[in-house]
């Protein structure tokens, strides 16, 4: 790092940017981050007012997306449920890369016995059937927000980990590594000052499409009844009224869904933007 | 080979003991138990039937005792008792289970195959056409799409809206008075949404992957030697590029099972199939501890014998790899 990274991160940027379709998932993201955190622009309508005279209205001009079984609006619902999709989708992949980077530094590093237990340990993880497992868990801890985001992010680290293992163990035999060793850099500084910044380009690539499988699952769960849990809204929530109302109110189940749908394939486009911007050789593959 | 093929079986217990040891932890150290769940509500349950039933269930004993105990049962394949009302054995229960869930993600491979292979293959010799484009749009739509929401639209679409398909279960009510050509359409109008939307998520991945598992084979020196000597591009591309473009698909066929058993909880909820899936929900929701942990290492299982699968296929298909 040093001088150089600037112009290295604008010429990223550069080419992130004439990605038409990469671009696109971006700017998706962008605003759907700025309707989450500021829902006023969209609605002015409480996401939990009860309107029995109007249950299961049909999309009109005043409820753009009609109303569920409550007679709440769809739309407010829908805003508020995308930030809580977009949160968990955060916080669960935080979690995840965290520990990946953790494990995959230290058994990429110190090798041996060390990489072979821990290894083993991410072999196990990866034969579970990780949505039995989530499903179990979130069961017996009770539905929060914050158990979903730590056994979405306990559940999904074993990929950053072999990503993160893969590159440190090519990036510590090379040369500024040595170098970095010759001037008495210690274990830790080398890990974290010369091979942590180097592997971070596909950490990154990996957390963007970590996102969306995390919102995936967290909508898969609150779908099944045991995500969020209403009065508090979800787009995978708001579907499992869709889903008990299916004969008479599609709009429960078209605009959710879409909204699931639009906000994961942006963090694709996204991620796979970044994944020909970081790496140009690798592009059209 | 067959060496191989044994010390991997040999590998895959200590393996499924790791992963029931975590299991069983995760699972009992969780509060609520099947005792709390089943008395809590009853005001007439006094503490020591509470005791009573937690000593029946085996659950007074310390966890280690219980955790060894059952792995012993395990070694004799004794699943033990459902803690549910009809008492049935867990593997009783898993058993009846298995062949629809199995059944049902069979299908729904075979029709990947039979759309993934022909698109990943045509895209990746027309790259950049018309085709191209559009399938890769569709495939990232594919990715992207939550399964229980295209079971959504569709339900809606032929169920509600046409009326052309039943939308839960496997059979219709009126089932057994169906003569036999009767019986058949009924199974089958019943599997097709279920196994198209199973397949849906798949067939982007399959697709994608064929796509550049093509490209990158196309790149290949005996492709080019193929197309030297003369041979017709009908031959190169089926006979000499897509015969080993094939060859990394066994892998990930090995490696997707644990997604299919995940994804089977969600779509046997929504069409309401009497399915493994629909088990372990169940299971879950009444803390029936033998049974969520029958079917954890069932599904542990399934994966470890996809995976040796995978890699024996592999092993036999390509002579390059040795397993020895």
């Amino acid at each position: 790092m040093g001088a150089g990274t600037s112009s290295i991160f604008r010429d990223f940027l550069r080419r992130l940017f004439r990605n038409r379709l990469a671009a696109g998932g971006g700017i998706v993201i962008a605003l759907l981050f700025v309707v989450a955190a500021v829902p006023s622009l969209v609605t002015d309508r409480d996401p939990n007012r009860i309107d029995i005279l109007r249950i299961l209205a049909p999309p009109s001009a005043e409820h753009p997306l009609g109303t569920d079984e409550l007679g709440r609006d769809v739309l407010s619902r829908m805003v508020h449920g995308g930030r809580i999709s977009l949160e968990v989708g955060f916080v669960a992949t935080g979690i995840a890369t965290a520990i990946g980077l953790v494990v995959g530094l230290i058994a990429g590093f110190y090798g041996r016995w060390v990489d072979g237990v821990l290894m083993r340990f991410v072999d196990i993880m990866l034969c579970f059937p990780s949505f039995f497992l989530i499903l179990a868990v979130i069961a017996f801890l009770g539905p929060s927000i914050i158990n979903i985001m730590v056994v979405i992010g306990l559940t999904h680290w074993m990929g950053a980990a072999r990503l993160i293992r893969a590159e440190t163990l090519s990036l510590k035999e090379r040369d500024f590594v040595a170098a970095a060793r010759a001037q008495g850099a210690g274990n830790l500084r080398i890990i974290f000052r010369h091979i942590l910044p180097n592997a971070l380009a596909p950490v990154l690539v990996w957390a963007t499409l970590g996102v969306a499988g995390a919102i995936l699952v967290e909508s898969s769960l609150s779908f099944l009844g045991i995500g969020v849990q209403p009065p508090t809204p979800s787009w995978g929530n708001i579907l499992t009224a869709g889903k008990d109302n299916i004969e008479f109110a599609w709009w429960l189940s078209v605009y959710p869904g879409l909204a699931i749908l639009v906000t994961v394939l942006g963090y694709y486009l996204l991620g796979e933007g970044i994944q020909d911007a970081a790496d140009p050789r690798l592009k059209g593959r | 080979m067959l060496r191989y093929i044994a010390r991997r079986l040999v590998l895959t217990v200590p393996l499924l003991i790791g992963i029931s040891l975590i299991s069983f932890l995760v699972i009992h150290a969780a509060p609520g138990g099947p005792v709390e769940m089943a008395t809590d509500l009853n005001p007439k349950v006094t503490a020591e039937a509470r005791e009573r039933l937690r000593a029946y269930y085996g659950l007074d004993q310390p966890i280690h005792v219980q955790y060894v105990r059952w792995l012993g049962r395990m070694a004799t394949l004794d699943f033990g008792q459902s803690f549910s009302r009809d008492g049935k054995q867990v593997s009783e229960k898993i058993g009846e289970r298995i062949p629809v869930t199995l059944a049902i993600n069979v299908l729904s491979m075979l029709l990947i195959f039979l759309v993934a292979i022909p698109i990943g293959v045509y895209s990746a010799v027309r790259k950049d056409s018309w085709f191209d484009r559009i399938s890769t749009v569709v495939v990232f739509t594919g990715f992207a799409v939550p399964t229980f929401w295209l079971a959504l639209l569709l339900m809606i679409l032929f169920g509600v809206k046409l009326g052309w398909l039943p939308i839960s279960g496997l059979v219709s009510l009126e089932y057994d008075s169906l003569g036999l050509a009767g019986k058949i359409w009924d199974r089958t109008s019943h599997l097709l949404l279920p196994v198209f939307v199973s397949a849906f998520g798949g067939l982007a991945g399959f697709s994608r992957y064929m796509r550049s598992n093509m490209l990158e084979v196309i790149r290949q020196d005996y492709i080019a030697t193929a197309r030297a000597k003369g041979l017709p591009e009908r031959k190169v591309v089926f006979r000499h590029a897509m015969r080993n473009a094939l060859l990394p698909f066994i892998t990930i066929l090995g490696l997707s099972v644990p997604g299919l058993l995940g994804g089977s909880v969600i779509f046997e909820s929504i069409f309401a199939i009497p399915g493994l899936g629909q088990l372990f929900y169940q299971s879950v929701m009444s803390r029936d501890y033998p049974l969520i942990m029958g079917a954890l290492v069932i599904g542990a299982f399934l994966t470890l014998i996809g995976n040796l699968l995978a890699d024996v296929g592999y092993a036999l298909a390509d002579p390059r790899i040795r397993t020895e």
